[in-house]
């Protein structure tokens, strides 16, 4: 059984070859990261898989159902949840406000005018479940924008799983952060992944964080497939060396 | 399987932890979400529902009140769109105007009804602009200020041109609004211009306590969070353009409400009512009482209308001097009058 397939998925734009050609399996359960140089085309890529734009040939399958014209917020209904290399929130609102517009959009509420004393409880309840998972129950009535970086991304994280996703698709979730902050965001990550058993499928920069939290890595280069292994195979592969210290030189 | 964690998750804090768990969601709700201060509300309608005791005293009359309440509906109507939606249309006005010309229509041709008058007024230009809105909801930025402003150019170029129905350029005239019969009462809002505004004030109560209603709403939370970051919202499976559609909707709905009582004020309708300088002028009044704010629009319509009234009797020049303060307050209080006076007192 697979969660996510991508069937020999192509995005190209104009005569450029962003993504070519590339096939993967992701197992329920498993931390899947996909890494690359710059330019590598992995947001492109995750891009198909969140339904942000299609791609040019090739299948995106969530548990057998193919899914590659699929909308994104249609993908969001059938338990996709991601979020963005630039944390995207609703600054100017609570924490709490945050999540409850996610919960209130995953429950069917979002059009909703009048709502009873058993829903607000209910919803209250998932609100607090969200906020506890990601530690942000005491920072629950803080205005979003005034966090810290590292807060930001757990309430980003927070509201993607008010979702009740199937799974986690996560953009770069350290981008830009500091040693204290990556470090939070990663141990956020692995809870979820260890203990609540959570689907997450990363994009990631910072090679500690991949080869600490993935179950397997797939590296991208130029668009290819370059590799795909657990962190073991990936660390002795020649060709991911010289792929990173080609880059580098 | 995630998803019965979460349950899971959120039976555990309420088995575990003992009553005392004093959430405090009505003050996290007031501070992210719109409708204002109750303070605000409470003097708002202090002075509006005792306007016809002070008004005299300090050189007004009772029609201006009522021209005050009436744009003040419109800005707010616009309001709903702009600044709890955050989408700008630029041809409001041709909603205000359709209610205006549905409600003179009907009392012109119809019958001497100021109910039916305002009911046909409202459907007029509610649903125009909910049919609409379908074609507008799928824009975004200058393409919806654009289409909004075409669309309704339209309107005012069919009221302009159809002498024989809407009177053309010279207006619909040959109306007046009826008295009101409530069982054995009848209540004269012809001739007793006071009865008339605190008539205006009723259905001004009715239709902002429904925009606060749906603006405290989860679909109200939902519409600031369009505004706040569209894509989040749709990444979060929110129906985007349907929202935006709905909150057009809604906004059409409550400016033509304002504009049919326009035409019941003056007993006239003219298609300058449509016009997109007319529109241009609710943004303006929007934005200088503070599109943020739920009661901002009511306070610069107020400032507008006064203004209008006072200084056109001075100088033909009178819409220079608007325009000035307008870039005053802009630099100024980029978050429009209220907007500046409940950051101030904010702690």
């Amino acid at each position: 059984m697979t969660m996510i397939e991508a069937r020999r998925v192509t995005k190209t734009f104009g005569s450029l070859v962003a993504v070519n050609d590339i096939s993967l399996t992701v197992a329920p359960g498993e931390l899947r990261a996909i890494i690359g140089p710059n330019g590598a085309g992995k947001t492109t890529f995750f891009n198909m898989i969140t339904g942000f734009f299609p791609p040019t040939r090739g299948e995106i399958v969530l548990q057998g159902q193919d899914i590659t014209r699929t909308s994104a917020q249609q993908r969001v209904k059938l338990g996709m949840a991601r979020t963005f290399q630039i944390t995207e929130i609703f600054p100017e609102l609570t924490v709490r406000e945050n999540v409850r517009i996610a919960v209130e959009a995953a429950d069917g509420f979002s059009l909703r005018v009048f709502t009873s004393r058993a829903d607000t409880d209910r919803l209250a309840a998932d609100i607090d479940a969200v906020l506890a998972m990601t530690d942000l129950s005491g920072k629950a009535d803080r205005l979003v924008g005034e966090l810290s970086h590292g807060d930001q991304r757990a309430a980003e994280i927070a509201m993607a799983l008010a979702l009740k996703p199937r799974v986690l698709l996560l953009d770069e979730p350290t981008a830009g952060m500091g040693e204290q902050e990556t470090f939070q965001v990663a141990g956020l990550i692995r809870r979820l992944h260890k203990q609540s058993s959570y689907t997450i499928m990363l994009v990631e920069h910072d090679m500690r964080v991949v080869f600490n939290l993935a179950d397997r890595i797939t590296v991208l280069a130029e668009g290819q497939m370059l590799a795909d292994g657990t962190p073991a195979e990936i660390a002795a592969n020649p060709a991911v060396q010289a792929a990173y210290l080609g880059e580098a030189h | 399987m995630s998803s019965t964690e979460l349950q899971a998750a959120s039976a555990k804090p309420a088995t575990a932890v003992p009553a005392p768990l004093p959430a405090p969601l009505p003050v996290a709700g007031a501070r992210g979400v719109a409708a204002g201060l109750p303070l605000t509300g409470i003097i708002v309608w202090a002075l509006l529902l005792s306007a016809p005791l002070w008004l005299p005293l300090i050189g007004g009359y009772t029609a201006l009140a009522s021209r005050v309440v009436v744009m003040g509906l419109v800005a707010m109507a616009l309001n709903f769109l702009l600044g709890f939606t955050g989408q700008m249309s630029f041809g409001h006005a041709a909603y205000f105007g359709l209610g205006a010309y549905g409600a003179g229509l009907t009392l012109r041709y119809v019958a001497n009804s100021t109910g039916l008058a305002m009911l046909d007024g409202i459907l007029l230009g509610g649903v125009l602009g909910t049919i609409l809105g379908a074609l507008i909801c799928k824009r975004r930025g200058v393409y919806f200020a654009m289409i909004t402003i075409a669309f309704g150019q339209i309107f005012y170029y069919i009221a302009y041109s159809w002498d024989s129905v809407t009177g053309g350029y010279d207006g619909l005239r040959g109306f007046t609004r009826q008295p009101i019969g409530v069982g054995p009462f009848v209540i004269d809002i012809l001739n007793n211009g006071t009865l008339f505004y605190y008539f205006v004030l009723f259905v001004f109560a009715l239709a902002t306590g429904v925009m606060s209603l749906l603006l405290r709403s989860p679909f109200g939370r939902t519409l600031l969070a369009i505004r706040e970051n569209e894509r989040r919202a749709r990444f979060l499976g929110i129906a985007v353009d349907r929202h935006i559609w709905l909150s057009f909707s809604i906004a059409c709905f409550f400016a033509s409400t304002a504009g049919a009582l326009f035409a019941l004020l003056n007993n006239f309708a003219d298609p300058t009512s449509m016009h997109y300088t007319l529109s241009g002028i609710i943004v303006i009044m929007v934005v200088m009482g503070g599109m943020r704010t739920f009661w901002g629009p009511l306070i610069g319509a107020a400032i507008y209308v006064v203004l209008q009234d006072y200084i056109s009797s001075i100088t033909v020049n009178w819409m220079s001097f608007i325009g000035l303060l307008f870039v005053l307050v802009v630099m100024f209080f980029p978050r429009g009058i209220l907007g500046m006076i409940k950051q101030r007192s904010a702690p």
